[in-house]
């Protein structure tokens, strides 16, 4: 089943006036349910421009957003209401805090929703969990809470919605790489748990290869590719030549491959290339001891 | 969206009035606010009228933009002109009811008006002229005197640069906050007013404290580039008064005068 | 001594929180030395940063930048204007309302004659590729550029010591890569030395030493080469390594022979080809 889906959708700035320019121009693609979809595209590619179309921030110019079947401008006045099927959380999320108590500002998405308190703390404390906030923080004020405790928060604000598809732009920005680790396992869980699709927007080819199942190329507003990691991933030099870090160790593949070596052209983690490599070695390789 | 609101609408050029002095320039139009209420005739106003036009004909600057600067003012315009009309003793030329018009009154309505419309005319040129970067540095010079009445003269002029320099900043944030409590399902555009300002809390708040957290960066950072207030601190843009604006001083000196001399030669409107 | 930084024994806690921020640190930073000082979060190193500034005063121990002992009252803002620091939020540090003017404000607040501020401000802005912004509003500029304008305006006080305390957290791929570019060009072009704290190690691999910081404490103190050897102890304190490391690191585990310190994508290809073409495993050129 097709979870969301645009159509030819373009987003003008300054449209009619000399100085129009298209930050999203022709964008047609469609997500399946329960898909895993990783967002890519050099800064100004559009990437963050279009995705707010997706939850209704942003009105398209012209072309379509359809959220299983449905053109979500149909009726505009309920467009608050694809918000809660479509979440979106922005980068740094952490900076959108403002209630005295975590739980309260968890619960604001699900009181906006009209939601009966019971089934609120229900999710509060469901979201709450997802993303391994620990009981006692429920009644501290988020500001009193570390950088990343309050990004969590954050995060669990959306989540307690139950949005069937869930857009995370750039969730790991400004984190180290224990931060880093923490929050793809949390979003990866959530993932297996609801079944719900996600996309999600990362500078980091790295971590998309890990845990995307599909990805989106957009460069220049356009969308040049929608595919397979593998079908993707494997056009290195196009996407260097995009502005795009391709992870590193697919380039050293690349090289080696161009020296002549037959190794596999879909190894984008170094354990992908562990097991490559000990394959080719394996036979007949006399240095193993 | 909110990034399209431009502070102080200035206008960037190469004319005589842009490169004017912004100091002379903010003397200038204090001088030709004092001519507009010290003429008392038509003639001194219609003076001042032209010597403004002359003005925006110099800088290049569209005079149709003044119809902008009116709107905000519309009301007070045509409050000033009601007024005059209906509670001036004269000659009776209409009457409706109770409500008599007089030609004296109609006659003060206009001039009235037509002293209002210089007035913004006069001070818009100034903004429109004069980068905010520049209007504050001159304020900071002129009020340089009142640093011997213990006034913290450098330290407004601080705030005022900063303030400038993070509202650009601080309207974007505004815009991301807006974006991101909006897609929690926050309306900020249904319900009376009560609803409204409730719902401008999780908008608000997040900007304040935000807001407390730059200033504390900022205070630091500008503590490690050794800023200790003014004191021995030198300047790298320096104002100085060229030719130019001793001539147009000049010029606003012989409007004033020509003004007396129109309230002296002719009849007062009053 | 030619030491710009002269560090011993540091010992600092936050107030309210019990446990040793930094724990008896010490460290000696020479002349024209490019230094990462690489560490998760939590682990001390901004806070050890702060100490060269005077921001943060040691509970325990001295510290002295350029021969001035930052306890030193006295002689504060001739310490900051020798040691000067590039903070993480682009936006929080820029003063003025236009490029040219922030480059200015330190050079202002320590009373150079104005004609010589213009010649040191179009200096600095060039030396950073920011000259034709310079009449720019920051907010009209990239993250990277904002950094780049933030260094400017400390080299153009030419300080003795630039610390830049993690710098590129908050910027994407083509920022970072921008301020490394002009951090490495000012080390190797104007010999100022530079302490760079960071969690990124494709930055600290790009350095010429490498301090790890775990608990308060410096774990490695090495050029990045042979701290990067050390894989297993990296990612125990939460750190990564380049996937160039890791890969063999990967294969000396599993028993395969290769050299123990390589950092970059070339040494990795290099060893890797003549891995593949000496067992036989075809390959024009190794």
């Amino acid at each position: 089943m097709t979870a969301i889906e645009t159509k030819d959708l373009t987003y003008l700035y300054s449209q009619g006036t000399p100085f129009e320019k298209a930050a999203v121009d022709g964008v047609s693609v469609s997500i399946e349910e329960g898909d895993f979809v990783g967002v890519i595209g050099h800064t100004g590619s559009g990437k963050s421009t279009f995705i707010q179309h997706l939850n209704g921030l942003l009105r398209p110019t012209s072309g379509q957003v359809l959220l299983y079947g449905k053109d979500i401008w149909e009726e505009p006045k309920k467009i608050r209401e694809v918000r809660f099927q479509v979440g979106l959380v922005f980068q740094y999320p952490e900076y959108q805090l403002f209630e005295e108590t975590v739980e309260r500002d968890i619960a604001f998405g699900p009181s906006n929703m009209g939601l009966s308190p019971g089934e609120i703390r229900d999710r509060v404390r469901e979201a709450a969990g997802f993303v391994g906030l620990s009981p006692d923080t429920m009644q501290k004020s988020p500001f009193e809470l570390s950088g990343g405790q309050k990004r969590r928060v954050a995060i669990a604000g959306v989540l307690a919605m139950r949005p069937r598809v869930l857009i995370l732009d750039e969730p790991t920005a400004g984190l180290d790489p224990k931060g880093r680790d923490q929050i793809f396992h949390e979003i990866a869980q959530y993932h297996s748990k609801t079944g719900s699709t996600i996309l999600l927007v990362s500078h980091s080819m790295e971590d998309v290869a890990k845990y995307a199942k599909h990805v989106l190329v957009i460069n220049d507003a356009r969308k040049i590719a929608f595919g397979t990691v593998d079908e993707v991933f494997s056009h290195t030099g196009e996407l260097v030549e995009m502005g795009l870090a391709v992870p590193q160790i697919t380039k050293i593949f690349a090289q080696l491959r161009a020296r002549g070596f037959e190794l596999s052209p879909h190894v984008y983690t170094v354990e992908a290339a562990r097991r490559e490599l000990l394959r080719v070695l394996g036979k007949g390789g006399a240095q193993d001891a | 969206m909110l990034k399209d609101i431009t502070i102080g609408q200035y206008f960037p050029g190469q004319s005589a009035v842009h490169r004017l002095d912004p100091r002379m320039k903010i003397i200038l139009t204090m001088l030709y606010i004092v001519a507009l209420f010290v003429a008392d005739n038509f003639q001194g106003l219609l003076l001042s009228a032209v010597f403004a036009a002359a003005g925006y004909l110099i800088s290049g600057i569209p005079l149709s933009l003044i119809r902008k600067s009116m709107k905000p003012v519309i009301p007070i315009i045509v409050f000033t002109a009601v007024l005059n009309m209906l509670f001036v003793e004269g000659r009776e030329i209409f009457r409706l009811g109770f409500l008599k018009i007089t030609l004296e009154g109609v006659v003060l309505a206009v001039l009235m008006v037509t002293r209002i419309i210089c007035l913004i005319a006069g001070s818009s040129l100034l903004t429109y002229t004069t980068s905010p970067i520049a209007l504050t540095d001159a304020i900071e010079q002129l009020l340089v005197p009142l640093k011997r009445l213990k006034m913290p003269v450098h330290e407004l002029a601080m705030m005022m640069t900063i303030a400038l320099r993070f509202i650009p900043t601080l309207i974007e944030e505004t815009d991301k906050i807006m974006s991101a409590q909006k897609a929690r399902g926050a309306d900020m555009e249904s319900g009376g007013i009560m609803r409204r300002a409730k719902a401008l809390i999780p908008i608000l708040i997040p900007l304040f404290v935000s807001s407390f957290r730059r200033a504390d960066e900022l205070a630091l950072a500008m503590e490690c580039r050794c800023y200790h207030g003014d004191e021995g601190r030198t300047r790298m843009k320096q104002l100085c008064y060229a030719p130019r604006d001793f001539m147009a001083l000049g010029m606003l000196a012989v409007l004033l005068v020509l003004v007396l001399l129109f309230n002296r030669i002719f009849p007062s409107m009053y | 001594m030619d030491a710009i930084i002269s560090a011993k024994d540091l010992v600092f806690s936050y107030p309210g929180d019990a446990r040793l921020a930094l724990d008896h640190v010490s460290l000696t930073v020479g002349k024209g030395d490019l230094v990462a000082v690489l560490g998760h979060n939590g682990s001390g190193k901004s806070t050890l940063a702060k100490h060269f500034n005077a921001i943060l005063l040691p509970q325990g121990g001295v510290c002295y930048v350029d021969g001035i002992n930052t306890a030193d009252e006295d002689r504060l803002l001739e310490l900051r204007s020798r040691a000067g620091m590039v903070f993480q939020n682009p936006d929080n540090q820029i003063v003025a309302t236009i490029v040219e003017e922030d480059v200015a404000f330190g050079l202002e607040n320590i009373g150079v004659p104005p004609d010589e501020i213009r010649i040191r401000v179009d200096e600095a802005l060039t030396d950073v590729g920011m000259y034709e912004y310079r009449l720019h509003a920051p907010h009209q500029l990239s993250g990277g550029q904002k950094q780049r304008v933030a260094i400017a305006g400390i080299i153009a006080m030419m300080p003795k010591l630039i610390i830049l305390d993690e710098p590129t957290a908050m910027l994407d791929p083509r920022g970072r890569a921008e301020v490394l570019e002009t951090v490495i060009k000012l080390n190797r072009e104007f010999g100022v030395t530079v302490l760079l704290i960071t969690h990124f190690m494709d930055e600290a691999a790009a350095c010429r030493r490498v301090v790890v910081m775990d608990d308060g404490k410096i774990l490695l103190d090495a050029p990045p080469k042979e701290v990067f050897s050390h894989v297993s102890l990296l990612k125990q304190v939460g750190l990564d390594v380049p996937q160039a490391t890791e890969i063999i690191h990967e294969l000396r585990r599993s028993g395969i022979n290769l050299p123990d310190d390589i950092i970059t994508d070339e040494e990795c290809v290099e060893a890797l080809s003549s891995l593949l073409a000496s067992s036989g495993k075809g390959g024009g050129w190794a």
